[in-house]
């Protein structure tokens, strides 16, 4: 057990991220909207410093008591280094695509890559807890930032409606969660994760059983997997699209990490009793994900049914509830953020002739003529979230398939599969309408020029690099990178 | 040619060519892809001089651990050898095909079909389970954008059409994949085909290889795509459908199903004998009455397929050789086929049969390629087809005489809309006088039927050269499949003739004795 200076050495990153985000907020205060594009520098900076902090610790695998923090209620270990690393690339994604987005509707503000920043601070808290009360610290302060950053556009109405949803949805599973955290204290006696496994190990009594489904469906909520998923296509369309980018990785990957971290963790010794639940989850969301996307006429409407139907298939890595399982929802994870990043970068670089931004799916049609390089991209990236060979979404699918495979979970892997051919319908949909349909004449021929513009280009360069199947060549580093993450998560001693 | 990448090298070449057409102007892409792809045949024409006949069973290897889960594993074996041969046979003859016809978006087509290209040898290179999955699946990628984009009138359906029901065919196979990886802790296709399953996990496997393979083959009832498939592809996706697409299916058959599964294939034989029989006598009778000389021949397609599954589960070498053959036969005459629709439909951007007529006379020339491969396709011999129907008849009759009755219906059958068709597009009064006034073959599709006319008729005289490397191939799934042969109906063996007469004379004094 470490003692307090060497728990303020653990948590390095979180510092930064805290005291740049306090420094940047006054610096907001004092210069303005004017220092926004120097605040976001900033930030990307800050990010990229904690990712160089992250890295060393995934890369050696480091784990065990000299990681843990503040006598159990953290570990800076592989598991959540991998984790954070995901979340600083997603975070720094977001901020790169903002300003472009808000400065043509002059709302940019300063106050957008501060509340990223602690947005991020709370994922880290989440991904590294060990406890549930820091557990509730990371999921809050994560939330608040998402709620205000939902509403970020004030004058657009769909934005204002989806920060309040977003807001009452989100605080009732946090209610659901405390819920379930307080039952579980209540019959383990404990909130730390190790100590909660041992207590509930043997005979799992009822009301512990409430216990660890109010927490599992609140974290449920979070990871917006079915049945509480309805939330997030109100809140995909409404927040803005760079906020929208942020919420379809971020804080997807730190749920996921959480609720990884919960099951496997805290209730591992109960695998029995949650596994079912996870299976029924994970094929609700793989279902109800396909068939609701089919009807949508809203790109970021159908990427947010997309991101129901991609959590189910990372559930199906949970249900295996094996390390191999815990890798392979890693590397899905990894694979998923870039999908999902190249996925909204498309769909910020899509304007019309004025500079608004398109979101129509038919107002793409003939996308292939008018911008064929976007409409490669667009296509890539609905393959790939398809899960067509050999594009590298495939991977993040084969790995899960095979976990829950080798876990005998057969007739799982077999329903799973089949009904991602139901999903594959509408990712053929759109590429149908970008590349056979006669040119709608409403997304923009020329490309904007200008420093933001090559950001969105090298973003989505480099993204659609990792999901072309030169990504193959990457899955020795990533399968090894995420094995010692899941050997982490699992570690007991 | 020690160590030399040869099949690596056949793999770039197009992926180089696709490359590089996305960026360059029509005429320059139309030179690319035929340049990539004739170097590609010529590659082609060195891999099989440098195929040692009697050699080991797996030549040209290349094996390279780049990938977690899977490795890099190239290899062929006679079968996959000539498998490659009739893609890179078909490509530059798709290329020229579409030279004229094809006038939108010509780089992106060029790149659709290059990659087309890579993935079919990656298909029957490929030595690690995963690896073939993945070319096997990544196809369904350029052949969605080739029938969507440059298609006919009801192209998006058919488009829809063929992917969703070649991808739900597919999927369940890669979880079959999981288990066998598990099992046996390989996923070197080899060692797998050589490991025996427990005989009710066979089953399983079995039939989820099936599904995947049933539907590329494609066998009745889930043959609906294909018609739809080729009757909106333009005539260089349907030669390529019809010539190498379909022939993953029988592939898949012979590589994996059968000698990975002896005993489940025995046990589904049946199975197959049952869906073939039905294909053949329904997809004929279906060929006979359309209108659309596309359809006619992708129903003609379904039927000769039909031929090969049968021929597969014979259990014997006459079988297996047989529809090996009529595989490569089939890949060159309903290419050839579509090819000679497309020459007229480009003149008058018609597929009906009855807006023709009396071609012979104004198209003597093209009438005479046609009428060959006409008769190809019936299965005249000296003709491709011949060689292999006929092998695959008698591989049949051995197993099942009333299966290989039935299969022969559909040779009947085959003639008589093959005929018919010949006689509606060639023969007969010129009724329509823009189809009287059609030009002969120009020296471009000179350069296209020339090549397949020729492969037909020496695959029909001479087939010796196409037989002998597969010979020992086929001889190794032969024995494999020995222990799980079922027995035949056929005693075809001719009886000792002492012992017949001796019985017989015990047959008369029984009968003697009754009277």
């Amino acid at each position: 057990m470490n003692d307090f200076s060497q728990s303020l050495q653990l948590i390095a990153a979180e510092e930064i991220l805290t005291v740049v985000g306090l420094v940047l907020l006054v610096v907001a205060a004092w210069a303005g909207d004017k220092a926004s594009r120097a605040i976001s520098i900033a930030a990307v900076a800050a990010l990229a410093a904690c990712a160089f902090i992250a890295a060393p610790t995934l890369c050696q695998g480091l784990v065990g008591p000299e990681r843990v923090a503040f006598f159990g209620q953290y570990s800076a270990d592989a598991f959540s280094a991998f984790a954070k690393l995901l979340i600083y690339a997603a975070g720094g994604a977001a901020l790169i695509v903002a300003p472009s987005f808000f400065g043509r509707v002059a709302a940019i503000r300063a106050e957008y890559p501060i509340l990223i920043l602690f947005a991020v601070l709370g994922m880290n808290m989440m991904v590294s807890a060990t406890d549930f009360l820091s557990l509730y610290i990371g999921l809050e302060l994560n939330s608040l930032a998402a709620y205000v950053l939902a509403a970020f556009l004030r004058t657009d109405e769909r934005s204002a409606e989806a920060g309040l949803k977003y807001f009452v949805l989100g605080a009732l599973a946090s209610g659901i969660i405390l819920f379930g955290m307080s039952l579980t204290y209540g019959f383990a006696g404990t909130t730390s994760f190790a100590g909660v496994n041992a207590a509930l190990s043997g005979d799992l009594s009822t009301g512990a059983l409430f216990g660890l489904i109010f927490v599992l469906a609140g974290l449920a909520f979070k990871i917006s997997a079915v049945p509480f998923h309805m939330w997030t296509p109100d809140v995909y369309e409404g927040a803005p699209t760079p906020v929208t980018t942020f919420f379809a990785t971020a804080p997807k990957v730190a749920a996921l990490a959480l609720t990884m971290r919960v099951a496997l963790g805290a209730f591992g010794s109960q695998v029995d009793a949650w596994q079912q639940i996870v299976i029924f989850v994970s094929l609700a969301s793989i279902i109800v994900g396909a068939l609701g996307a089919i009807g949508q006429s809203n790109i970021k409407r159908l990427l947010a049914y997309s991101s129901i139907n991609n959590i189910g298939f990372l559930l199906i890595g949970l249900a295996a509830a094996t390390p191999e399982g815990a890798a392979a929802m890693l590397v899905y994870l990894a694979i998923y953020v870039a999908m999902s990043v190249a996925g909204f970068v498309v769909v910020l670089m899509l304007r019309d002739a004025e500079g608004n931004p398109v979101e129509a799916i038919a107002d793409m049609a003939g996308l292939s003529r008018t911008r064929p390089a976007l409409a490669w991209a667009l296509a890539a990236v609905m393959f790939s979230l398809a899960g067509i060979p050999p594009l590298f979404g495939f991977w993040g699918k084969f790995v899960v398939f095979q976990a829950a495979v080798n876990a005998d979970l057969i007739a799982l892997a077999a329903i799973g599969i089949a009904a991602s051919v139901i999903g594959a319908f509408y990712y053929l949909k759109v590429v149908k309408i970008a590349f056979f349909d006669e040119p709608a004449g409403v997304v923009s021929e020329s490309g904007e020029s200008g420093v933001d513009a090559a950001a969105h280009k090298v973003l989505l360069l480099v993204s659609c690099l990792f999901i072309s199947p030169l990504g193959y060549l990457l899955t020795p580093w990533l399968g090894d990178l995420a094995q010692k993450a899941a050997a982490a998560l699992l570690f007991v001693g | 040619m020690d160590g030399f990448p040869i099949l690596s090298l056949m793999l770039l070449v197009p992926l180089v060519g696709a490359a590089i057409c996305f960026f360059v102007p029509a005429q320059t892409a139309r030179m690319v892809a035929l340049v990539a792809t004739l170097v590609n045949l010529l590659l082609g024409v060195m891999l099989w001089a440098e195929f040692d006949i009697g050699g080991a069973q797996w030549q040209f290897v290349e094996r390279a651990e780049i990938f977690a889960g899977f490795s890099y594993a190239l290899g062929i074996d006679g079968i996959a050898l000539m498998l490659i041969m009739l893609s890179v046979f078909l490509m530059p003859i798709c290329i020229g095909a579409s030279w004229l016809s094809i006038t939108k978006r010509v780089g992106e087509y060029m790149a659709a079909f290059l990659m087309m290209e890579t993935l079919m040898i990656g298909v029957f290179t490929a030595q690690d389970l995963f690896l073939f999955y993945i070319f096997f699946e990544a196809g369904l990628i350029p052949m969605y954008l080739i029938i969507g984009i440059w298609g006919g009138d009801n192209r998006i359906y058919a488009s829809y059409k063929f992917f969703l029901y070649t991808l739900i065919g597919s999927v369940l196979m890669l979880i079959a994949m999981f288990w066998m990886v598990r099992e046996a802790g390989t996923t070197d296709i080899p060692t797998l085909m050589a490991t025996d399953f427990p005989a009710g996990a066979q089953n399983w496997l079995w039939l989820a290889f099936f599904a995947s393979f049933a539907v590329k083959m494609p066998m009745w009832p889930v043959h609906t795509w294909l018609p739809d498939a080729h009757v909106q592809a333009p005539t260089a996706g349907s030669v390529i459908l019809a010539g190498v697409l379909l022939k993953m299916g029988g592939y898949g058959f012979i590589r994996f199903s059968l000698p990975m599964f002896p005993e489940a294939s025995a046990n589904f034989a049946w199975l197959v004998f049952a869906l073939s029989m039905i294909a053949v006598v329904v997809t004929s009778l279906i060929a006979l009455v359309q209108h659309d000389m596309k359809k006619l021949i992708a129903y003609s397609s379904v039927a000769h397929m039909a031929i090969v599954c049968m021929a597969l589960f014979s259990f014997n070498v006459q079988g297996l050789e047989g529809s090996m053959i009529v595989m490569l036969s089939h890949g060159l005459v309903s290419g050839a086929l579509f090819l000679a629709v497309g020459v007229i439909y480009d003149r008058l951007h018609t597929r009906e049969i009855s807006r023709y007529g009396g071609l012979s006379i104004n198209m003597p020339k093209y009438s005479l390629f046609f009428l060959l491969f006409t008769m190809a396709s019936i299965g005249l011999p000296g003709t491709s087809g011949f060689v292999g129907e006929f092998l695959s008849l008698a591989g049949v009759y051995q197993i099942s005489s009333w299966v290989a009755l039935i299969g022969t219906t559909g040779i009947i059958l085959g003639a008589a809309y093959m005929l018919y068709l010949y006689r509606r597009v060639a023969f007969g009064e010129q009724k329509n006088a823009d189809a009287a006034a059609m030009p002969d073959l120009d020296e471009r599709e000179w350069a296209m039927m020339l090549p397949l006319a020729a492969a037909v008729l020496w695959m029909g005289v001479y087939p010796e050269s196409f037989l002998a490397p597969m010979r020992a191939d086929i001889e190794w799934l032969d024995q494999r499949l020995e222990a799980a042969a079922p027995a035949g109906d056929a005693q075809l063996s001719a009886p000792d003739p002492e012992a017949a007469a001796e019985h017989h004379g015990e047959e008369a004094a029984a009968e003697g004795g009754s009277h």
